[in-house]
């Protein structure tokens, strides 16, 4: 029953998100804010956990494969496609549930706890516009581009792993790049991305805006915001693999 | 003018405000007094709709906010400004950033009479000079003057405050009675105010209103105080020897006055 309040209010919210802007330009200030604080603030754990998850994949891949009627080059093709359609899209989402996600909601939470909300709505702002909807374009815009960029990382990694501890050589390595390359792997990697981007920025969000209570409260649902939203994304994660797959 | 009819107001089975009337004149400070917790927040949250009452009417000017469409009630909000109890400052803007964000929003004036109007405002609560420091950085009256500045700096027709003085020294406190005063009536606006400040009620109440648990118990203005017959509000306003003696003396006074 809880649960059904809660989704209603959830898809009110997204509902009450569509009006025109009070004055555009201040959209568009508080749109390219939002693009810096989700973009580059995620950058740096982004780019890191790429290059690990590379680099880690080619040493595993590696190992479990002991059979000698496997060719080397194999390695970099299962890089390339676990990077692409899995490891990019869906642990950087995860991750960054918790880096953009928790912001987002606590951000919103201590902006109704202090009022602030209110006093936006009481200027005659519609603040789930003002608020909310700057957000999530800007999440739409920049988390795809930055698991694009997490993919590039990721297998940049792994050649470089391979290298590093000797186990193919980067030529090796550049030609199982190019065999059997899927470009429909990379239009799967991107509707998980666009999905996700989604549910972080949405799902955050509506656990700032509806906070009530105190400073407790808070952190709180920024926590069940990170729950949720790594779920949703576990769970839309397998729905894609199973209908496009 | 703000007329509140009937108004019920009710937070999960505990009712809050009961069946509440009364009238907000223009031109003039209405002040709602009474003692911590009596519903004086919630009244003024429902007037200015952000909480919806269960029942009754509010109008402004006779227009009927709760029944406003939502384009109607956005076109009000910019005629009201509010000061909130704890003030309600955007903490990641500086005091400037703060008082300029309704210019910045609502109108098209260039960037140098923006600033020549957030200067203005500064000014009149006493702050010159406070641009650019964030509200983390200021004291708790100084937060109460920033969001007084703020809410004024549209020249809204109506203006509501809650506790505009709780927090402040005797001087600060008497400074922006005074403000609110004057622009009330230079400006002719409908300001209400939430206090239990004695000093504010008898330097500025050209109408008073007394709730008690929820219930407008006595309306008047400051003058007729002193000879309200009402005990709650006679008990609740001269809680104070000092109270008491100024009473007195007001008493004596006036009837020499008489004589
Ligand atoms: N959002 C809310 N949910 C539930 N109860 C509330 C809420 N806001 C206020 N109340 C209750 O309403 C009553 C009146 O509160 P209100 O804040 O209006 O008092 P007040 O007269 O403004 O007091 P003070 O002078 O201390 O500010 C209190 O008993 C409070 O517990
Ligand atoms: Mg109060």
């Amino acid at each position: 029953m809880k649960f059904f309040t809660k989704f209603g209010e959830y898809l009110l919210m997204l509902k009450g998100m569509f009006s025109r802007p009070e004055n555009p330009k201040m959209y568009w200030k508080e749109f390219m804010h939002q693009c810096v604080e989700i973009g580059i603030g995620s950058l740096p754990i982004v780019i890191i956990i790429s290059l690990f998850l590379g680099g880690v994949t080619t040493v595993q891949t590696a190992y479990q494969l002991v059979s000698p009627l496997v060719a080397p080059s194999t390695i970099a093709q299962i890089v390339r496609d676990s990077m692409i359609l899995e490891l990019s899209p869906t642990v950087v989402s995860i991750v960054l549930a918790g880096v953009i996600g928790s912001k987002i909601a606590s951000e919103l939470g201590n902006m109704r706890i202090s009022e602030q909300i209110d006093a936006l709505e009481i200027m005659g702002i519609n603040t789930k516009a003002y608020l909310i909807m700057p957000k999530i374009v800007a999440a739409l815009l920049m988390i795809p581009l930055l698991i694009a960029l997490s993919a590039i990382l990721g297998i940049w990694g792994g050649r470089m792993a391979g290298d590093l501890s000797g186990i193919l050589a980067t030529d090796i390595f550049d030609i199982g790049l190019r065999q059997n390359f899927s470009p429909y792997n990379v239009f799967v990697s991107l509707v998980k991305a666009y999905i996700f981007a989604f549910v972080i920025s949405s799902v955050s969000s509506y656990y700032g805006y509806f906070v009530t209570g105190g400073a407790l409260e808070i952190g709180r649902s920024s926590t069940t915001s990170v729950v949720v939203s790594c779920i949703l994304i576990l769970v839309c994660d397998f729905a894609v693999a199973a209908l496009l797959l | 003018m703000i007329e509140i009819k009937n108004l019920k107001k009710s937070f999960a089975e505990k009712t809050i405000l009961h069946d509440v009337s009364l009238t907000m004149d223009t031109g003039k400070c209405n002040l709602i007094i009474g003692s911590s917790g009596s519903g004086k927040t919630v009244l003024m949250k429902c007037l200015v709709g952000l909480f919806a009452p269960d029942n009754g009417s509010i109008l402004y000017d006779d227009l009927d906010m709760i029944s406003m469409s939502v384009p109607e009630r956005k076109e009000l909000r910019q005629k009201i400004g509010m000061l909130f109890q704890g003030s309600a400052l955007f903490d990641s803007m500086t005091v400037e950033q703060n008082i300029k964000f309704p210019l910045d929003m609502f109108t098209n004036i260039r960037h140098r009479e923006k600033m020549k109007k957030v200067n203005e405002v500064l000014d009149r609560v006493n702050l010159k000079g406070a641009n650019n420091k964030f509200p983390s950085e200021i004291s708790g009256g100084m937060k109460k003057r920033v969001g007084i500045a703020r809410s004024i700096v549209l020249n809204p027709k109506y203006l509501f405050c809650d506790e505009p003085n709780s927090g402040l020294d005797p001087q600060t406190s008497l400074l922006i009675d005074e403000l609110i005063h004057d622009i009330t009536h230079e400006y002719n606006m409908t300001t209400v105010i939430n206090t239990h400040d004695m000093n504010s009620v008898m330097g500025m109440g050209d109408k008073v209103i007394y709730m008690y648990m929820g219930q407008k118990q006595w309306e008047g203005n400051n003058k007729e105080l002193f000879y309200a017959k009402d005990e709650k509000l006679a008990e609740f306003i001269f809680a104070t020897d000092f109270m008491r003696e100024a009473k007195e003396l007001h008493l004596q006074h006036g009837n020499k006055e008489q004589v």
